[in-house]
């Protein structure tokens, strides 16, 4: 059957995918074209590295290709196409880091349940930051902020919130336990958050650093100084 | 419930992830604490603004060879098959 370039441009993802099993290179290349600029975002987010992300892209769709004839729909193109890209990212993650490397699967997990840095600066925005700043200010803003997020952090972050795996996804893909993700989460969060907040605060509405909660008076002693010492540390 | 708890249970109430009777107290300390519910507006606000992140472009020259590259194979494997 002979489809139009047009008519394929047109298509739901789905049909596209059908098109392609049946051998339509079209329908294929049509799919690539509609992923690639996501995927590489991605690919650039977890390996921070252009000719990295390049060869990710490239390993992930032909796997694509090779894995199409098995491909079922269970979940959406979309979801598979970002798991192998994501899991591909990983693994050049990983032999980068070196094969005995533990900063991503750690054989004895380090106490990550405890201390959760209180938030140091508090104060509202002083509006949407797409309009208080420039497309291409805004962008290196971010840039700067999550890469200076520890790996571990980052990937965690990058995983559920920019891809938006699930915790248990994001478990699986990184072999950590449930625990340390959502624990890696909040305080990746939290750092971001700290780190635009220097950047897009209004001074006139931040909150001093003793600023005093509801319920401060039943602070326990511990929780006291481990927040004095996030302070001064 | 106290802030250092709120803290703890962030994670849950923004990803709406709670036990319903929990959400409660949260938004009860939030109605009555302003620095905490600065805190979950701002970290809401950073998530937005990650999130569907697709702010790299993909280089055109990278772009023509990945295509080129895919087409090549997508031949050579329809070659294959139809020897077969």
């Amino acid at each position: 059957m002979k489809v139009s370039d047009l008519a394929i441009q047109k298509k739901e993802d789905q049909e596209l995918v059908a098109l392609a099993q049946e051998g339509n290179f079209g329908a294929f290349d049509t799919l690539v074209n509609r992923h690639e600029k996501r995927l590489y975002s991605h690919a650039m987010r977890i390996l921070q590295n252009r000719e990295d992300a390049e060869d990710v892209m490239q390993s992930t769709f032909i796997k694509a290709m090779e894995h199409l004839p098995q491909f079922r729909g269970e979940a959406s193109f979309s979801t598979w196409v970002t798991r192998i890209a994501s899991n591909t990212a990983l693994n050049v993650l990983r032999k980068r880091n070196g094969l005995e490397s533990v900063s991503l699967n750690e054989i004895v997990e380090e106490n990550e349940e405890g201390f959760i840095p209180h938030p140091e600066v508090i104060a509202d925005w002083r509006g949407d930051p797409s309009k208080i700043v420039e497309q291409r200010e805004l962008q290196e803003i971010l840039d700067e902020a999550i890469s200076n997020l520890p790996e571990k952090q980052r990937l965690v972050f990058i995983l559920r919130d920019v891809i938006g795996m699930s915790i248990s996804e994001t478990r699986d893909a990184l072999g950590i336990s449930a625990a340390n993700v959502k624990v890696r989460l909040l305080r990746a969060r939290l750092a971001l958050r700290e780190r635009l907040t220097y950047r897009f605060e209004d001074p006139q509405k931040r909150h001093l650093k003793t600023h005093s909660h509801d319920g401060d008076e039943e602070k326990s002693t511990s929780a006291k100084i481990l927040f004095q010492s996030y302070l001064t540390g | 419930m106290k802030c250092e708890d709120l803290l703890r249970m962030l994670n849950d109430y923004v990803d709406q992830d709670i036990d319903p009777g929990i959400c409660t107290d949260f938004e009860v300390h939030l109605k009555g604490c302003n620095p905490c519910k600065v805190v979950v507006d701002t970290i809401r606000k950073t998530i937005r603004l990650y999130k569907n992140d697709e702010v790299y472009e993909v280089p055109i020259e990278f772009h023509d060879r990945l295509h080129q590259t895919l087409r090549d194979r997508w031949k050579k494997t329809m070659d294959e098959n139809k020897e077969n």
